[in-house]
């Protein structure tokens, strides 16, 4: 289909940038340099990712772009390709890197280089992430990730940024041990680690179950999914704004992105029977990370636990496997990269200038900072899910969605909605509205040009997403209906299989 | 056309917003952090402090609000005249569309839809933004733009001393549109879109002054109470998706005939499937109508301007619950038992309310309980199956609540911002048109004869009677007696407030009636008062409700009830106006002739009286059943669950314990030569002992 590996571009020009600005040096030229490297590296690939979306043929549920090299002895390829559900998350990613960058213009002063490498080598893992189609591949990818994330929050954190990094690196790696395990499992049964003849792959139902859970023990950590979410408000907190818009917006999105790819597919019999535990899991994310949101003091936790309550969402629509279930937790991730990164950045807005993050600290911004309220306005409903913002369009889908196979739990979980309203709306009423009273306040300043140009384009797709979803629902629809038709038929496969055993006996 | 009615509201919010953001910017211009702070910060402090805006040392003195409504005393923004003047013009032509509209659609049969673009699809799930223009609609449209437009002209001069008028009329437009779109709906979708739109212009402009706490708590409260109705009118979609595969009305109308006597298994029981999927959607009803059990957010709404009151919280917003009911009527009329339930909430609610409404002070709330206490006649007559009969009564209380609360806003402008009907009083001599103004909206509102009200609440009231069935005879009963109630206190607010001795001579010399442009859009209402009533009768009661609704409401059982109501005896047609007259008479006999009855009453019957005073205690019991417990397990489940229970035993546990492990393990290496000596002396005699017990065998 092309004729040049557009889908290595995407992915390592960002190492390319990084390598150039490692050589650059640490005189102030050489920082404002690193910065627009940087800036004019993550833009280039975001313009070229466009061609993908360009070149992509919406109409056709496999891989496209693939791109295949014998690599580690023959066994284990290099392989990239992308299909519907992978390319919204790769156009995710570059879209907001170059936000991301100009977030960090001012907020980061020192070690600038270096931060600036840290950011081009995670673009090109989790670009990686979303492109690989061999296993190992996406292993390591996936896995690298986690490297100069732990950087970005250990080097350029907050003040208990020890903590919070060793606490994301131990539950992260955690799960990613049992992932392996799992992997080396699926290579001994099905003889190779290609994907796309993983997917049509039948494996044995014991193993199914036993992967199924290694697997999620890696994807529920990442999503992430109560219980082990306890990592993420603190690396949220502690974390420099911009690594807190890419672990909202892109890395919790791999977990979801695993169970589309492995979970779903390659594992049908143990989601269809596990599934139970999902729904469970993902109605007390909803619940009890809302309430616990209630009653948060700091801007980032109170996000960062709505950020797990939106995520449950995604997972119960996932493994609804209705196709509005599925399409709903495809869009509500989409959306959330979005509108939880924008939420970051406005929390980033006011950090930038006060220094601090707590919520008794704020309160009558409008009075100072109109463009401000309007902008986190925005976002408070996008994050609230009202219709006609993005937000409600992935809510609405997973719910309806998951409705038809099991009414407790979309009762439950529209119970989300109520309390989504009421911590997001607590915490703009706390921080924009009321009277000017705080001294330190008198002289806060609206945004900037720059801030102003980072806030646009995501007012502006938050809206038009919320209107009109098509183009993006379209995008995956069918993939996500091929994803389903699989599904279906390898548990129907399944069942005629045992019942045959059993006629057998 | 319709497209130019619904989206002209848009485009003026859209401009007025963008005056008002711009204006504002340019008064508070933007900075990058970490820049040097230039010259213009320090000025900026210091203007604050000479506008008498909040600053440090006058917030002590300045924050104890009564509750009265204070604009900040800043400039007016810029680029106010423009902002007022385009939405409120574009409003007018979209009200002039729309009467054409009702001609066209009403009379002449030109029914439309018009599809704009396509919304949410996901597989079988279709869902299209499009303009679904019926009779119904077109009855929606003339309400909604009349009273918006004239509400935007009233406001001109209501907001004169506000400095934040564009983005008062950006938010008032944006209503109109919300508005607009739901009730243009064609589907469950787009009318979920206009229901929360609407949720949020209320949200907006109840908080429009933002520097009063109360009136934050109030949008918040206005928001999450709605969100608690919105959560079963989502699960109503669903419901409704589940068992026919679709979401737009003519769809789901046709598959639900099919439906009938089937089953749902909703949450772990089996329930009749239309009961379930009607009620539902009735909760979102509940929510936005502010029906009994979810009517405590609509007081408290009052903390808004006034003209909002009147446009979102009397005439138009609140009637969406009601108007969704008609809209749904062909669902509703496949399950009587949900009927039912409208109907018992509907009449509670008017009975409640109206008990409420007769002890308070605030001159806004009075009339906001009233407007609860009107909405629940609606659902009592939608829950009947008078659909056309309810909207009836919508037609009319859109004019007749408009022009109390405008006029109510006339008398707080007056007053200099006092709502408390105990301190005003003689009023009519100093402002006689509103004295008039109120006078003609209490008497329809209270349904004196060849008034709107009269027309439509008789027929509201005869229509309970007729219908067989318990909750009807339920509906009966209550909306007669609170007919008395409402005449009662209407009476009250007119008598204390424009009638007997000044309360207060200084603020009484000081009142003056408002300018023109308030007054004009009191007197078009006025007119309304008397023309949106028999000249209508026809088309909303009887046989010509048939024809003029056509398809667009279900009259099932409508066409008996008209027939029975004519034969009602003379004396149920008369219940009604006699109730009224004795409210009347009993609120003349109060607060004109014995004047210390209504005092000694409150003091013999201390306990009741407290309790009306305090709306039932609902707030209070809310308070302690949900909003205390909620935010209790949010703290317990942060600090227990998270930082304990998880943290405790996960990771924080883990590396403790592996630290004192490691602990112990340093403790074992002393770095003494006799340690270790001592250490393996021991080991080398128990391996010694081991070997000589049980080594050789």
């Amino acid at each position: 289909m092309t004729s040049w590996p557009i889908l290595s571009v995407v992915t390592f020009l960002p190492l390319a940038g990084a390598v150039f600005i490692a050589f650059l040096s640490e005189d102030p030229a050489g920082v404002r340099n690193a910065r627009w490297v940087a800036l004019w590296t993550t833009l280039i690939v975001f313009a070229i990712s466009l061609i993908l979306v360009w070149r992509f043929d919406p109409s056709n549920g496999d891989f496209q772009f693939l791109e295949k090299h014998p690599w580690l002895g023959g066994t284990i390829n290099y392989e990239m390709g992308v299909d519907g559900i992978s390319l919204p998350f790769v156009i995710l990613t570059t879209g907001l890197m170059p936000i991301c960058i100009l977030a960090s213009w001012t907020a980061i002063e020192s070690r600038v280089r270096e931060y600036m490498v840290a950011f081009l080598v995670l673009e090109t893992l989790m670009v990686g992430t979303f492109c690989a189609l061999d296993l190992v591949l996406f292993y390591l990818f996936f896995e690298g990730g986690l490297i100069p994330m732990f950087l970005i929050i250990g080097v350029w954190g907050g003040p208990r940024r020890v903590y919070a990094s060793f606490k994301f690196f131990l539950y992260t790696l955690l799960g990613s041990v049992l992932m392996l395990l799992a992997i080396m499992a699926m290579y001994w049964n099905a003889g190779t680690t290609d994907i796309p003849t993983l997917l049509h792959h039948a494996f044995p139902r014991s193993l199914q179950t036993w992967a199924w859970l290694a697997f999620l023990a890696s994807f529920a950590v990442k999503m992430p999914m109560w219980p082990v979410h306890t990592w993420l408000p603190d690396a949220h907190v502690e974390a420099p704004t911009a690594g807190s818009v890419i672990l909202a917006a892109i890395l919790l999105k791999m977990g979801g992105y695993g169970f589309l790819r492995f979970s779903l597919p390659m594992f049908p019999e143990a989601s269809q029977q596990l599934a139970p535990l999902i729904y469970a899991l993902s109605v007390v994310a909803i619940v009890y990370t809302s309430l616990v949101a209630l009653v948060q003091e700091d801007m980032k936790k109170l996000i960062a636990y709505s950020s797990v309550a939106h995520m449950g969402f995604v997972t119960m629509g996932i493994f609804a496997v209705t196709a509005q279930g599925v399409a709903g937790g495809i869009f509500q991730m989409i959306s959330h990269g979005i509108v939880s990164a924008a939420l970051f950045l406005c929390v980033g807005v006011v950090y930038d200038r006060m220094h601090t993050r707590e919520i008794a600290a704020y309160g009558g911004l409008v009075n100072r900072m109109p463009l401000y309220a309007f902008t986190f306005m925005m976002f408070t409903l996008a994050n609230v899910g009202l219709p006609g913002t993005s937000g409600f369009v992935g809510e609405f889908l997973t719910l309806i969605g998951t409705f038809r196979v099991n009414t407790w739990v979309a009762t439950l979980a529209t119970l989300g909605t109520i309390l989504s309203a009421a911590y997001a709306l607590w915490l703009y009423r706390k921080i924009v509205f009321g009277r000017l009273e705080k001294p330190s306040l008198f002289s806060i300043r609206d945004m900037g040009w720059r801030e102003l140009a980072i806030f646009v384009p995501l007012i502006v797709l938050t809206l038009i997403l919320g209107v009109y979803p098509k183009p993006v629902l379209d995008f995956s629809s069918a993939s996500v209906t091929q994803l389903i038709d699989n599904y279906r038929h390898a548990l129907a496969a399944a069942q005629t299989a045992g019942q045959t055993a059993s006629l057998g006996r | 056309m319709y497209e130019a009615i619904v989206l002209l509201p848009l485009l003026g919010a859209v401009i007025a917003g963008v005056i008002s953001l711009v204006g504002a910017h340019n008064r508070f211009p933007g900075a990058e952090p970490g820049a040097p702070h230039d010259d213009h910060a320090a000025p900026l402090a210091a203007e604050d402090r000479a506008h008498g805006a909040p600053s440090a040392d006058m917030a002590g003195s300045t924050l104890p609000h009564t509750g009265v409504e204070e604009p900040e005393h800043a400039p007016s923004a810029a680029g106010s005249l423009g902002a007022e003047l385009i939405t409120s013009t574009f409003l007018a032509i979209a009200c002039l569309l729309s009467w054409y509209a009702f001609y066209d659609v009403g009379f002449l049969r030109n029914e439309a839809r018009e599809t704009l673009f396509s919304f949410i699809g996901s597989a079988d799930l279709h869902s299209a933004w499009l303009l679904r223009i019926d009779p119904l609609t077109a009855v929606m449209l003339v309400v909604v733009t009349t009273v918006s437009s004239l509400v935007h002209i009233y406001s001109i001069g209501y907001m004169e001393e506000d400095p934040y008028k564009p983005r008062f009329f950006s938010y008032l437009s944006f209503f109109t549109f919300a508005m607009l779109m739901l009730v243009t709906a064609d589907n469950l979708l787009q009318l979920f879109f206009g229901w929360e739109g609407v949720g949020l212009a209320s949200y907006l402009l109840i908080g429009f002054w933002y520097h009063k706490p109360e009136a934050n708590a109030a949008a918040i409260k206005a928001f999450i109470v709605n969100r608690v109705g919105d959560f079963g009118f989502s699960l109503g979609i669903f419901a409704a998706f589940y068992l026919t595969g679709a979401i737009d009305f003519d769809t789901v109308f046709d598959q639900a005939a099919g439906l009938v006597g089937k089953n749902i298994h909703f949450l772990s029981w089996n329930f009749d499937a239309l009961t379930v999927v009607c009620l539902l959607l009735f909760m979102g009803a509940m929510g936005k109508s502010a029906q009994f059990l979810l009517h405590t957010w609509l007081p408290d709404a009052m903390e808004g301007p006034t003209p909002v009151s009147a446009l979102i919280h009397a005439a138009t917003m609140v009637t969406a619950g009601v108007f969704m009911v008609a809209r749904l009527s062909p669902l509703f009329e496949l399950a009587p038992n949900a009927k039912a339930v409208v109907t018992v909430i509907g009449a509670t609610t008017a009975m409640f309310a109206a008990t409420v409404g007769l002890v308070q002070n605030d001159i806004k709330r009075i009339i906001a309980y009233s407007t609860c206490s009107q909405l629940g006649y609606m659902f009592a007559a939608m829950g009947a199956g008078a659909y056309s009969v309810g909207m009836f009564h919508l037609f009319t209380h859109a004019f007749f609540k408009a022009l109390l609360f405008l006029g109510s806003g006339c008398v707080i402008l007056a007053m200099h911002h006092e709502q408390d009907i105990r301190k005003m009083g003689g009023l009519r001599h100093k402002i006689p048109f509103t004295h008039w103004m109120m006078v003609i909206g209490t008497l329809a509102l209270t349904g004196f004869p060849l008034t709107a009200g009269f027309f439509s609440k008789d027929a509201i009231i005869s229509a309970d009677d007729v219908v067989q069935g318990g909750a009807a005879a339920y509906g009966f009963i209550m909306t007669t007696l609170a007919a008395a109630l409402t005449s009662f206190y209407s009476w009250r607010l007119i008598f204390k407030t424009f009638w007997g001795e000044p309360y207060d001579r200084h603020h009484y010399e000081a009142a003056h009636e408002s300018p023109k442009v308030m007054l004009v859009p009191l007197a078009i209402l006025a007119v309304g008062c008397f023309a949106a009533g028999w000249p209508f009768v026809s088309i909303f009661t009887g046989h010509g409700a048939d024809v003029f609704f056509g398809t667009s409401l279900k009259l099932g059982t409508a066409d008996t009830i008209f027939e029975e109501v004519e034969r009602l005896p003379i004396y149920v047609e008369l219940l009604p106006t006699a109730m009224m007259a004795i409210g009347f008479l009993i609120a003349l006999w109060f607060y004109i002739l014995r004047p210390d009855v209504p005092v000694a009453l409150a003091r013999d019957q201390r306990i009741l009286y407290e309790f009306l005073l305090n709306k039932w205690y609902f707030d209070e019991i809310y308070d302690f059943l949900f909003v205390r417990p909620v935010l209790w397990l949010g703290r317990l489940l942060w600090k227990g669950g998270d930082g304990f229970l998880i943290d405790g035993f996960g990771p924080d546990g883990v590396s403790a314990r592996v630290l004192d492990v490691t602990k112990n393990v340093i403790r074992l290496q002393t770095g003494y030569l006799y340690h270790y000596a001592f250490a393996m002396l021991i080991g080398v005699a128990a391996l010694v002992t081991w070997f000589m017990f049980a080594g050789p065998h």
